[in-house]
C-alpha cells in the first residue's frame, strides 16, 4: 500500500537505514534543508506519467555478458592492502551476532 | 627559461616528436608551475613528480630511438582524484579515503598510460564529486585563476584549474550533472561530457551509475578530440560501455558547418543574466555567418530537469556509497562530510519502502519524457546550442549554506546528463574578466560532429588565448 506523500523525513529512521550516525545539530539542519529539496522535487507530481515506460539503460544496451571464463584477478595481498584490520589473510570485522 | 604554460597538446606534441622540445623539459615546467600555484589555487591534492619525470624520460628515450608515439606521449596531464591510480593515493576529495592507495588503474588511466602521458598529479574536487563549486573538498576549496575570490565550478574543479592555469595540458574529469562542463565554462577551457557509455568508467569511484560519464578538459577543441581518441572504446570491465566503435575524432575536424542546422531551445534562454544570454547568441550568429542554419526549437520538459536529477542522483549516490564500510578500505562512515551525508539521507529516503514509486520510479519516467524531447528535436536539427551556467562564477562562500541554490547551478547541464547525449562546453567570451561558456549538444555518439562545430567556432574567436593573469 502506498503511504501518503508529504515532504517530511523521519530523520532518525532514515539515518539508521543508511547506517549514517548524525549529531543532533546535523539532524536539525538536514531536516530543514531536505524539506526544501523535497518540496522542490514534488513539482514532478503534476506530470502525467501513467503510460510512460521508465528509463533503463539510457542508450538501450541490453544483456551485456562476457564469456564465463576465469581470468587473472587481484592477489590476496593486494585485496587486503587497504584494509584497516586483517587477520591471517582475511578481513577482520566486528562480531555481529553478539548479544547487546 | 621558455614559458610553456600556453602550449596546446597539438603544438607540444609536434615539438616533442620532432625532438625540438624534450618531454622532460615540458613536464618539469608543468610540475614546477603546479607546485608554485598550488598554494593559491589548490588545484592538486597530490603532485606525482617522480612518476611524471620518469615517464617523460622514457618518452624522450623512445623518441630518440625513432619510436612512433601517440600524440599524447610526454604530455603532462592531471587526473581528477576520483580515478583509481595504481600505487598513487586516491582520495575522492574525502578524508574517508585519505590513505587509500588503489591496487589497480581505472581503464581510462590505463589507456592514457599506454599512450605514455605524464601524470602531473591528482586534481582536487568536491568530495565524491558532490558539488557545483569546488568548495566541498575535505582538502580545501579550489580557486578560480581568473579571479581568486571566485569559485572555479565543480565538481572537476582542480582539473579545470590545472588546465586553465597552465599546470597541465589536459585533465580527466567526471560529469554526472555538469561536473566537467560547469568548471570548464567558469575557467575558459573546453570540457566534454561524452555520450553515456562512450568511455569506460571502470575504476572511477562511482557517484550515480545511470548518469556518470568520464570526460576531460583541455585548452582547445582539437586537443579535446586527441584525448577522446585515447579514452573512447569498449571495455570488458564496464558492461555499460558500448561496443560501438569510436570515431577518429580529429580526422575531418576542420569540416565546415555550412548547411548544418543548429537548434536554439527557447526554454534555455528565459530569465537569466542577459549579458550571458547575449554572448551566447553572438556565438550563434558567428556560426550562422559560417553557413549554419539557426532554428528556434522547444524542449518542453526542461523545467523538470533539476527535480528529476535531484531524485535519481542522490538515490544512486546512497546506493554507491553504501560500499564504504571501513572494512575493506577507507575509514568509517562518520567520516563522510555534510554534503555526502545529506545526499545519502535524501537518497535512502527516496528509495525506502513505500516511497520508491513516488520518487525514483516517477523520476525515471519523467527522464523518459525529457529524453523524448531531445530525440524529437534531433529529427529536425543537427545540434543544440545553449548556456552552461545561468550565472558567472560566483564568490566563494556565496551558496554553501543553501544546498538548493547550489543544486540550481546545474539547471542547464543536468538535461544532457539525464538524456545521455554528449555535450561539449566551449568558451564563448568574457564579461569583465570572467569567462562564459556555451554547450554544443548532439544526439547519442555525435562527439565528432560536436568537435567540428566547436572547432569552427574556436578558429573564429580563439578565446582560449586569453589566459588568467597569475
Amino acid at each position: 500500500m502506498k503511504k501518503k506523500q508529504k515532504p517530511e523525513i523521519d530523520i532518525d529512521y532514515v539515518s539508521k537505514l543508511a547506517n549514517i550516525p548524525l549529531s543532533g545539530k546535523e539532524k536539525a539542519v538536514f531536516e530543514e534543508q531536505l524539506k526544501d529539496v523535497l518540496n522542490y522535487i514534488s513539482k514532478l507530481n503534476g506530470i502525467d506519467t501513467d503510460s510512460i515506460e521508465p528509463i533503463g539503460h539510457i542508450t538501450n544496451l541490453q544483456n551485456v555478458l562476457r564469456e564465463d571464463k576465469p581470468a587473472p584477478s587481484l592477489s590476496q595481498d593486494d585485496a587486503l592492502k587497504n584494509a584497516p584490520k586483517t587477520y591471517n589473510g582475511f578481513f577482520e570485522v566486528d562480531a555481529i551476532f553478539e548479544e547487546q | 627559461m621558455t614559458d610553456f604554460s600556453n602550449l596546446t597538446i597539438h603544438e607540444a606534441s609536434k615539438l616533442i616528436q620532432s625532438k625540438t622540445l624534450k618531454a622532460l623539459e615540458l613536464t618539469e615546467a608543468c610540475i614546477g608551475r603546479a607546485k608554485k600555484l598550488n598554494q593559491q589555487l589548490n588545484s592538486f591534492i597530490t603532485i606525482c613528480e617522480e612518476e611524471a619525470i620518469n615517464r617523460a624520460k622514457k618518452v624522450d628515450k623512445l623518441i630518440a630511438n625513432g619510436q612512433k608515439m601517440n600524440p599524447l606521449a610526454g604530455i603532462p596531464i592531471g587526473i581528477k582524484d576520483l580515478f583509481s591510480t595504481k600505487d598513487i593515493r586516491t582520495t575522492a576529495g574525502s578524508k574517508l579515503l585519505e590513505n587509500y592507495v588503489p591496487v589497480y588503474d581505472a581503464t581510462s588511466v590505463y589507456s592514457l598510460n599506454n599512450a605514455n602521458v605524464c601524470i602531473v598529479g591528482k586534481t582536487n574536487l568536491d568530495a565524491w564529486a558532490h558539488g557545483s563549486s569546488g568548495e566541498n573538498s575535505d582538502f580545501g576549496p579550489t580557486r578560480n585563476p581568473h579571479d581568486l575570490s571566485r569559485v572555479p565550478g565543480g565538481s572537476s574543479s582542480g582539473s579545470a584549474v590545472s588546465v586553465s592555469s597552465g599546470s597541465s595540458l589536459a585533465a580527466m574529469g567526471t560529469d554526472t550533472g555538469g561536473s566537467i562542463r560547469l568548471p570548464a565554462s567558469f575557467c575558459n577551457v573546453v570540457g566534454l561530457k561524452p555520450t553515456y557509455g562512450r568511455v569506460s568508467r571502470y575504476g572511477v569511484i562511482a557517484m550515480a551509475s545511470s548518469l556518470d560519464c568520464i570526460g576531460h578538459i583541455t585548452k582547445t577543441v582539437y586537443d579535446n578530440a586527441l584525448v577522446l581518441n585515447v579514452t573512447a572504446g569498449e571495455d570488458g570491465f564496464d558492461s555499460t560501455c558500448t561496443a560501438q566503435k569510436p570515431d577518429d575524432y580529429t580526422k575531418g575536424i576542420e569540416k565546415s558547418v555550412k548547411g548544418l542546422k543548429i537548434g536554439i531551445p527557447k526554454e534555455y534562454f528565459e530569465n537569466f543574466d542577459w549579458k550571458i544570454k547575449n554572448l551566447i547568441l553572438e556565438a550563434v550568429k558567428k556560426l550562422e555567418k559560417l553557413g549554419a542554419k539557426i532554428e528556434d526549437i522547444s524542449l518542453p520538459h526542461t523545467e523538470y530537469g533539476v527535480a528529476t536529477y535531484y531524485i535519481i542522483q542522490p538515490s544512486e549516490v546512497s546506493s554507491n556509497l553504501a560500499r564504504y564500510d571501513g572494512i575493506r578500505f577507507g575509514k568509517t562512515r562518520e567520516q563522510f562530510g555534510s554534503e555526502a551525508k545529506r545526499r545519502i539521507i535524501l537518497g535512502t529516503y527516496t528509495l525506502s519502502s513505500g516511497y520508491y514509486d513516488a520518487y525514483y520510479l516517477k523520476a525515471m519516467k519523467v527522464r523518459r519524457l525529457i529524453r523524448n524531447d531531445f530525440v524529437d528535436v534531433f529529427k529536425k536539427v543537427d545540434v543544440i546550442i545553449c548556456p552552461v551556467s545561468p550565472t558567472l562564477p560566483f564568490k566563494l562562500g556565496e551558496k554553501v549554506s543553501d544546498p538548493l541554490q547550489m543544486y540550481l547551478a546545474d539547471i542547464f547541464t543536468v538535461t544532457a546528463s539525464l538524456t545521455g547525449v554528449p555535450s561539449l562546453a566551449v568558451p564563448c567570451g568574457f564579461i569583465g574578466d570572467l569567462p562564459v561558456g556555451m554547450q554544443i549538444i548532439g544526439p547519442d555518439f555525435s562527439e565528432k560532429l560536436l568537435y567540428q562545430v566547436g572547432y569552427a567556432y574556436e578558429q573564429e574567436t580563439n578565446w582560449y588565448k586569453k589566459t588568467p593573469k597569475i
